[in-house]
């Protein structure tokens, strides 16, 4: 018989918690990455026009173009991060199954041309019971953003399932 | 400025309006394209079934949080602000789902000079599966009196 294991915590796991990683930055985010981003989630209706005519843009209170809020300035980086692809959904046994959890995001600045993010993670919470998956992990990353300007931007909370 | 609602206006247990995608690769790939999000399982059918999806290729995650914030700001407007909002992703986007967002709102309070609303939410499709279940808290505009959102 197999045996199955006691929990899903690794000690990397801890070594980890609240270590948070080194800041990585965006490129300034451009008007052209915003509209591009507003068309794609809207399509095939045309975005709303904060996210790419100016004159209305002013008009409002955020006095210009800002980019809608799951806008991702990190995409396309030049230098690419390895994924760890331990856990899939077809995995290859106990605890090396996976599968994303969901998420929690929350705004505090909005994001405008020009600007240049720099965020950090760190593994911030788990827990662990039995569901019907089996012995089941549910860990918790943060990701802090901030802008050039060292306000804080987004705070987001990923929740990654292994069972 | 344009004001689509006040906060006085707002009732508990109130819908707000649906907003609604069929998704296909069309949809999939343009959102691919922007947060650079080429993974097989969105563009390989043959990848999607050893991801153990019977249908093939299915869609990301992210593009139904990306609907649920737009079903948020079309119903609230530019002059709102979206304080937070989570999600999980419980079922699967297949191809040619027509996905719907839907929210109904929980509560209405005063925070920190913010005037807020809780609001439930869902993405279902067209065999009313609940694929996202999630909350948010958004800021609105007041009609009287002075309000305070981020900057």
């Amino acid at each position: 018989m197999t045996s199955q294991p006691q929990t899903l915590v690794t000690e990397e796991m801890k070594k980890r918690r609240d270590n948070w990683s080194e800041p990585r930055y965006s490129p300034p985010a451009s008007l052209s990455d915003i509209r591009k981003w507003a068309i794609a989630v809207y399509w095939p209706e045309k975005p709303p026009r904060l996210y790419w005519d100016e004159e209305y843009a002013k008009t409002t209170r955020y006095g210009g173009i800002i980019a809608p809020p799951d806008f991702n300035p990190f995409a396309w980086p030049v230098e690419r991060e390895v994924m760890n692809t331990n856990a899939t959904p077809q995995g290859g046994g106990v605890g090396t199954r996976g599968m994303n959890g969901g998420q929690t995001e929350w705004y505090h600045a909005p994001i405008r041309p020009g600007d240049v993010l720099h965020s950090t993670s760190a593994l911030v919470d788990w827990n662990e019971r039995t569901t019907r998956l089996g012995l089941t992990l549910f860990d918790t990353t943060e990701t802090r953003w901030y802008n050039q300007r060292n306000e804080l931007v987004k705070v987001r909370h990923s929740v990654g399932i292994r069972y | 400025m344009t004001f689509n609602v006040y906060w006085e206006d707002v009732k508990e247990g109130q819908k707000v309006p649906t907003w609604s995608r069929k998704t296909d690769f069309m949809h999939w790939n343009r959102y691919a394209a922007v947060n650079d999000e080429f993974v097989y399982i969105h563009m390989d059918d043959e990848a999607g079934r050893a991801a153990l999806n019977e249908q093939g290729a299915f869609g990301m995650g992210n593009l139904r949080w990306a609907y649920l914030h737009n079903m948020l700001r079309d119903w609230a407007g530019d002059e709102a602000w979206v304080v937070s909002m989570g999600c999980q992703f419980r079922a699967i986007n297949q191809k040619n789902d027509v996905l719907t967002c839907e929210g109904t709102v929980t509560k209405k309070y005063e925070k920190d000079g913010m005037y807020l609303v809780d609001l439930e939410l869902n993405v279902v499709n067209q065999k009313n599966d609940k694929t996202a279940p999630g909350m948010a808290t958004v800021a609105l505009p007041k009609r009287t009196g002075a309000y305070k959102l981020p900057k």
